[in-house]
């Protein structure tokens, strides 16, 4: 039900705007990181919609459950090497894996399939150390 | 400005569905990624789920030929699989398993646990910051634009 959603949103960016609906490329040139891509006020009102969407989720149908780490230092390591990493192979989850994926572009192939196995290989070896 | 209120649509669509389906809590992405300890992979089918959509969509797409409300596509058109998409890959999936947080989760969860995301948030923009002004990884000086 979630995912309908999510693919939803997709749908409506890529066939009324003409767009890929990713999450890293809006947020870079919402805030003016990237000097091409989507306009300015699209990427704007698509990167505000997404807190919107989840506040009105835990409006309607109640709350949402989040646990975060409870060190700073994950989300700081975290955060810098997402923001880093999704620019410098142009997508994250929702521009290569949903988009890109169901697009069948080779490109987003062979990112999902190295962010998801360097995502298995991060958490095998946290839980493995017990830092997590 | 009506492309303005679609975009806002879709990202409040997209924002919903990730506070729905669990993929803005940390703990449960990072069980999903924990593939030798006690998997969860609910959220995969989240992943199956949003590519239906996805999957028609670019069916229509390929008998469009342009947009309902912008004048054309503009789709990534690039092909070549090169050292800066692993690379970035890499290192997104890295820090997506230490925080649990990918960018939309991140950017919904603002909404929702403002005080706790809020580093990561900061971190990614400076991350991002950091790709396109010292980008010592990338072959190309600067990035084809929105994936």
């Amino acid at each position: 039900m979630g995912g309908l959603l999510i693919g939803l949103a997709a749908a409506i960016m890529l066939l009324g705007l003409g767009r890929i609906a990713g999450v890293s490329g809006m947020a870079a040139r919402a805030t003016g990181i990237a000097d091409s891509g989507a306009p300015r006020n699209v990427a704007i009102a698509f990167v505000v919609g997404l807190p919107l969407g989840a506040l009105l989720i835990a409006q309607t149908v109640g709350a949402v459950n989040v646990s975060f780490p409870a060190s700073i230092w994950p989300l700081i390591i975290g955060g810098l090497l997402v923001g880093y990493g999704t620019r410098l192979g142009s997508g994250c989850t929702s521009g290569h894996g949903v988009c890109g994926l169901s697009r069948l572009s080779p490109r987003s192939m062979v990112a999902t399939g190295m962010f998801m196995a360097s995502g298995f290989v991060t958490v095998g070896l946290l839980r493995a150390g017990g830092w997590q | 400005m009506t492309r303005a209120l679609i975009a806002l649509l879709s990202g409040t669509l997209f924002g919903a569905g990730l506070a729905y389906s669990g993929m803005s809590d940390p703990a449960r992405v990072q069980a999903f990624l924990d593939l030798l300890g006690q998997w969860d992979p609910t959220l995969a089918f989240v992943m199956g789920g949003a590519m239906l959509p996805m999957a028609v969509a670019w069916v229509i797409r390929s008998r469009l030929s342009s947009p309902l409300a912008a004048p054309t596509f503009d789709l990534p058109g690039t092909t070549k699989l090169d050292r800066p998409l692993a690379i970035g890959a890499i290192l997104f999936g890295m820090g997506w398993g230490i925080a649990g947080l990918c960018p939309g989760p991140a950017l919904a969860d603002l909404a929702i646990a403002p005080g706790d995301v809020a580093p990561f948030v900061v971190a990614m923009f400076v991350g991002m910051a950091a790709q396109r002004f010292v980008p010592f990884l990338s072959q190309k000086p600067k990035q084809a634009g929105p994936k």
